[in-house]
């Protein structure tokens, strides 16, 4: 592959054909503000912050969208670039309605990031507030649109990766905004609720529902006046002690990787790994909402039965153990059947194997691969 | 999969046939979805308009069960063109001459009337498959799931042989394996024929490594056991008395059920080891709770053959233990010596002694964090992405004759119109899990069948209303949808509802080869409900 040669802030550095000027600054160490853009997606080039100035080049180009040219001569952090940036950013916060304390991103914001990377040290135009509805219309997820900075990173999430196109960029009266066609609910518009599109939204646009501990933050803070219940709610997840393992999804042959947080002993949320080798990144409505719920029910079987005179009873593990050795013993080889699963382990459906060919003597076993 | 999931992306064509991925597989769907986009050509061959084909090139609506005449339909176009890989077929596959001979039957008049497609889009679907290469080919159920599944799977090979597709990046012929570990449930021997990583049991130097490496008596049996449809004959006919069941529910995922249920009664001793109960626990005379995958450690091999680490995110529910812990006290009851294992990992050290394609696949690597795909045959080696790259399993690739057969039941004047039983994107498999989750069924609540406007208006239903489902097995009452995404004189529903049982209505009837059901294609009518 042809190598290019550039220079960015007097420094010189060797990207392959096909990157960015993004690429290449990161190759070097070197920090552009960037909000569109999502190292996922295709380069969009819509929100202009990641402006640079190009030699030979007027205006500022985008450094997420403009290809890596041979000998090109970059600066990241002119006057004239700060400025423009700073510019670029008070027009979106216009717009963007300054709650933070409560709200669901608050200290995992993209914007809070970038207005502290930039230090918006004037005062802005305060966000003349629309108030839209806040759209609850699935099990899943919330959309507050008067929270968007209309990167468009959903839509083109739900386009470029899930081929679903259920959101996309409009135009109304004159003003660009982001929504399903005709507005429809989310079931309606064909939605598949991967939450991909939560997942890359860099501000609260669009967020995950309340978990179950923060539920109860919600419950008392519906009767405190707006901010109180607000920190409120922040204080209740600064407190949440949460812990991470990964492990894999049950459900489908994919085996996608999943991030599961848990708190006091109970699944919170399932987000997919982005370091997952076979999903990198994504995931299905059964992984993220279909497994806590699951596992965690109350139906679950949690001791062994035994059937006596038509009814179960409950039964010490030794002893159902023993009653099931006994009973086996007492068939030959071909009277006896064994069903493994295709949802346990290998190594679960290796002992079973070695039960059946090993002491049952047979090899009437099978799984349900062929149903 | 002969490829990987990753690799789907550098396909510059893509054959998705009997799958509807966005719903069974969403993720790979997005793989697809991304191979599109950097401009490769969607072929969907599907009897339902599913979401896939919104990007799509190209829409074959095929029958249900005429997937053969499609697929070598497909194969005679490119020999009567002239397109396909000539130097490919000459340099790695054998049996062409006969293969060609065998194609005679398969003309452009013959393939539009069994699958029902215009013979037309048959030519372009291999004008588009044959310019752009390497292109691969995806399927699931709708290809197995037919008493001729075994000859479907062997057109899938023949096409992209003469294509030159296998063994080549962004190729591949790709079943994507349903259930999460249907593909390491096969490698770890748990079917009739063989042991681990596909050791015959045919072969006596297989079982008497086996039982030594066991300490059992050497003389295992050398005969090929029962499959699940033959155990439940062996039920019905009193032959087969006892059985042990773990983590699966056939009243609902077994074809005709009412048949299921009579033949587990008849069972004179079932244990039931499970995360639930279920339809089958009721039969039980033992049910023994299992931890559900959440709570336990081990591995499960995904659809690309890549073996992943599961942690254990919980403690166990209640009283409940893991599976091979279950196992192998039972075992250790009935007098097994080597099952003290105390934990997944001592296990899975035992399978690579063992299991020449997955020695390689030990405990210390999946805790470094790595996720081979086999074969992975030492310690060190980096496992196999893709198969087939040199030469095939047996030396070159065997071009297969393959006669037409069409579904075992056709429609006719009593049962006119053809079910085709599918799955939900919330749903999975049985329901066993999903239909615990509340969000999940707020978002699909209930079992529809689903029919074409015009086949609706013959019938004079209407859509929303109960309709009777019959077949010669049995009825079921279900909402109607009625919808242009499917072709008229074919109807469809989930079988994930036990309020709704497709398999009610579907044909046990098995592939002579594979044993799998023909739940893809049976004859039923459909009438308002009483
Ligand atoms: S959840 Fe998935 S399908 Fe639905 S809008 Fe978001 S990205 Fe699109
Ligand atoms: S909802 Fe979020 S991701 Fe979508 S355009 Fe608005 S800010 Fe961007
Ligand atoms: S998250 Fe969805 S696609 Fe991924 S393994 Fe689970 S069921 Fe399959
Ligand atoms: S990040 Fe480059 S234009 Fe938005």
């Amino acid at each position: 592959m042809n190598t290019i040669k550039l220079s960015i802030n007097g420094k010189e550095v060797e990207v392959a054909e096909g990157a960015t000027v993004l690429d290449a600054a990161k190759a070097l160490g070197i920090e552009i503000p960037t909000l569109c853009h999502h190292p996922s997606l295709k380069p969009s080039g819509q929100c202009r912050v990641c402006a640079v100035e190009i030699e030979g080049q007027r205006g500022l180009p985008e450094a997420c969208a403009t290809p890596a040219v041979d000998g090109m001569v970059v600066m990241t952090a002119t006057d004239r670039v700060m400025e423009f940036r700073r510019e670029v950013l008070s027009g979106i916060l216009a717009e963007h309605p300054r709650e933070c304390p409560g709200c669901d991103s608050n200290q995992n914001c993209e914007l809070q990031n970038l207005i502290e990377g930039l230090g918006i040290d004037r005062p802005y135009v305060a966000p003349t507030v629309k108030e839209k509805e806040v759209l609850a219309d699935n099990p899943f997820f919330r959309r507050d649109y008067n929270l968007c900075i209309k990167c468009g990173r959903c839509v083109r999430m739900c386009h470029e990766f899930r081929g679903a196109s259920v959101v996309v960029m409009k135009e109304v009266e004159g003003i660009q905004e982001v929504g399903t066609p005709l507005d429809l609910p989310l079931p309606e518009a064909g939605c598949q609720f991967c939450a991909a599109c939560v997942d890359v939204c860099p501000v609260g646009a669009l967020a995950l529902l309340p978990r179950e501990f923060e539920a109860e933050a919600q419950e008392i803070g519906s009767s405190l006046p707006g901010n109180q219940a607000r920190f409120l709610k922040d204080f209740y997840r600064g407190g949440a002690r949460k812990e991470i393992v990964k492990s894999i999804c049950p459900y489908c042959g994919v085996g996608c990787q999943m991030i599961f947080e848990k708190q006091d002993g109970r699944i919170v949320q399932v987000l997919p790994d982005p370091e997952g080798p076979a999903n990198l990144g994504q995931a299905c409505v059964k992984g993220r909402f279909g497994i806590a719920e699951f596992v965690q029910h109350p139906g679950r079987l949690t001791k062994p039965l035994i059937r006596e005179n038509g009814e179960f009873r409950d039964a010490e593990w030794d002893e159902a153990l023993d009653l099931v050795a006994e009973k086996l013993k007492g068939y030959k080889p071909e009277e006896i059947g064994v069903v493994a699963s295709a949802k346990v382990t290998n190594e679960e459906n290796y002992v079973i194997m070695k039960l059946t060919r090993g002491l049952l003597r047979t090899n009437s076993i099978d799984h349900c691969a062929r149903l | 999969m002969t490829n990987s999931i990753a690799d789907i992306q550098e396909a510059k064509s893509l054959l998705v046939i009997g799958s509807n991925t966005s719903a069974t597989h969403p993720v790979i769907a997005t793989r697809v979805r991304r191979a599109v986009m950097d401009g490769a050509r969607l072929v969907v061959a599907n009897p339902i308009e599913i979401p896939i084909t919104k990007y799509a090139t190209l829409h074959l609506r095929q029958t249900p069960g005429s997937d053969i005449a499609l697929l070598m339909g497909l194969c005679r176009v490119l020999l009567d063109e002239g397109i396909y890989d000539k130097e490919y077929v000459e340099a790695r596959c054998e049996n062409f001459d006969e293969f060609k001979e065998s194609l005679k039957e398969y003309d452009l008049d013959f393939v539009e009337k069994h699958t029902g497609v215009p013979a037309e889009k048959v030519v372009e679907a291999a004008r588009v498959l044959a310019a752009n290469r390497p292109g691969a080919l995806l399927y699931a159920m709708g290809i197995t799931q037919h008493t001729h599944g075994t000859d479907n799977v062997m057109a899938t090979a023949n096409l992209q042989m003469l294509l030159g597709n296998v063994g080549k990046a962004g190729g591949g012929v790709n079943p994507l394996r349903g259930q999460n570990n249907v593909q390491g449930a096969c490698d770890m021997g748990a079917l009739p024929n063989v042991f681990t990583g596909y050791q015959p049991v045919t072969d006596e130097n297989v079982r008497k490594k086996f039982a030594a490496a066991w300490d059992v008596d050497e003389d295992m049996p050398g005969e090929i056991g029962l499959t699940i449809p033959k155990m439940f004959q062996g039920m019905a006919d009193g032959s087969l008395k006892a059985m042990y069941l773990v983590g699966e529910n056939p009243m609902l995922s077994d074809p005709d059920i009412k048949h299921v249920e009579e033949n587990l009664k008849k069972l004179e001793f079932l244990v039931v080891q499970d995360i639930f109960p279920t339809e089958s626990t009721p039969y039980a005379h033992v049910i023994l709770p299992a931890a559900a995958s959440m709570e336990k450690e081990g591995t499960f091999t995904n659809t690309e053959r890549r073996v992943q680490k599961l942690n254990k995110v919980l403690e166990p529910a209640g009283e409940s233990k893991p599976d091979w812990w279950i196992t192998a006290e039972i075992a250790k009851r009935m007098g097994g010596t080597t099952f003290d294992y105390e934990s997944a990992d001592d296990i899975l050290k035992e399978i690579n002694k063992l299991t020449p394609s997955y020695t390689g696949i030990t405990p210390e690597r999946l805790a470094g964090g790595d996720a081979p795909q086999w074969p992975c045959p030492e310690e060190g080696h980096p496992g196999t992405p893709i198969l087939h790259t040199a030469q095939f399993a047996r030396g070159k690739g065997f071009l297969v004759p393959i006669s037409y057969k069409g579904p075992a039941e056709m429609p006719d004047e009593e049962y006119p119109l053809v079910l085709t039983t599918t799955r939900s994107l919330f749903h999975y498999h049985t329901g066993t899990m999903t239909r615990k989750s509340d969000g999940l069924n707020t978002i699909h609540p209930e079992n529809v069948v689903l029919m074409h406007p015009n086949t609706a208006q013959e019938l004079e239903l209407q859509d929303g209303e109960m309709v009777k489902v019959s077949s010669r097995r049995g009825h079921i009452d279900i909402k109607l949808a009625v919808s242009p995404t499917i072709g008229e004189g074919v109807v469809a529903m989930n079988f994930h509802f036990a309020e709704a049982p497709a398999n009610m209505l579907t044909n046990p009837v098995l592939d002579p080869v594979s044993s799998i059901p023909e739940y893809k294609a049976c004859a039923v009518r459909v009438e308002k409900a009483a």
